[in-house]
């Protein structure tokens, strides 16, 4: 099975790189985006059965510093081919 | 005094560090390995260099923290032993939760290196115990992910008790309230983002950075 982590910064967190992407957009003519916030996609292959316990626990040990992030995670079914 | 150098792939300021140490105390540091799980026997000091570890993957300092060399290290920490964490010693130190908040991206996005005027915050801990409260001194930075930042709580809390113990003159990084440097609660941990290290004597352009080891092997030894 996969499982899709995704970890944005918290809400009140500076992003200084969304910021300079925003800023990016707004040079190449794209109007009306208000706000930009980067994040990061971590994709994992996990043996079949894995707990979601045990990926939050992935997530707090190590994938998120949930000091500024938080993490949201998507499990994906593998579908029999 | 007895110091290890802890060294992570990725660190390369462990040789300054080492350098620093050597002149000021006479005895040469222990390099001690990131999967090495024991510190040497009667280490008083331990050092956590600067540097890009594991290429700053995920996050600056983030796999270095989850290194089995940090088990030994944290049990030291919580023995009283003093540690410097510099520049990614810093951000290892914040990820291991040795120190509270985390290092950003630098607000100007840009990876700053130039020396920086800094208050002394705290003369009274171990690393600063040579230094006057209120004096300047000018210590370089080199860093692309130094700015510090933690919640309003955390950071009145480190105020309050006097653990900051360096703060920006010139703001270089978009730290909260210029914080550059923090203590732990115990006052025993001390992270940084300037290079004491690289200003030991004047060939380096300034030497305001020796007397933190001097001070530091006078309350140690």
């Amino acid at each position: 099975m996969k499982a899709r982590v995704f970890i944005t910064l918290k809400p009140g967190v500076l992003d200084p790189q969304g910021k300079a992407i925003h800023h990016a957009l707004e040079g190449l003519g794209f109007a009306g985006v208000n706000d930009v916030r980067a994040g990061k996609l971590i994709e994992l292959e996990l043996a079949e059965g894995t707990e979601d316990s045990a990926i939050e626990d992935m997530c707090r040990k190590l994938l998120a510093n949930t000091v500024i992030e938080n993490f949201r995670i998507e499990r994906l079914e593998s579908v029999a081919s | 005094m007895k110091a290890a150098v802890i060294v992570f792939p990725g660190s390369n300021c462990d040789r300054d560090l080492a350098v620093a140490l050597e002149q000021v105390t006479g005895a040469k540091p222990a390099m001690v390995w990131h999967r090495d799980s024991e510190l040497p026997d009667g280490t008083d000091f331990i050092g956590i260099p600067g540097g890009f570890s594991y290429g700053d993957y995920l996050r600056s300092g983030a796999m270095a923290a989850r290194s089995p060399v940090m088990g030994p290290v944290r049990d030291a920490a919580a023995r009283g032993v003093p540690v410097i964490g510099i520049c990614n010693g810093f951000q290892v130190l914040t990820e291991a939760g040795l120190l509270p908040g985390a290092l950003m991206r630098n607000a100007g996005l840009k990876f700053v290196c130039r020396p920086v005027l800094l208050r002394v915050e705290n003369s009274q801990s171990l690393f600063t115990a040579a230094y006057e409260a209120g004096e300047t001194v000018t210590f370089p930075v080199a860093h692309h992910d130094g700015n510090y930042q933690a919640d309003s709580e955390t950071l009145d809390r480190l105020e309050g008790e006097g653990r900051v113990a360096f703060r920006y003159l010139d703001a270089c990084n978009g730290s909260s309230r210029d914080i550059a440097g923090i203590l732990n609660d115990a006052g025993n941990v001390l992270g940084l983002m300037p290079h004491p290290e690289r200003a030991i004597e004047p060939a380096h352009g300034g030497s305001d950075g020796r007397r933190l080891f001097e001070g530091l092997l006078e309350t140690v030894a």
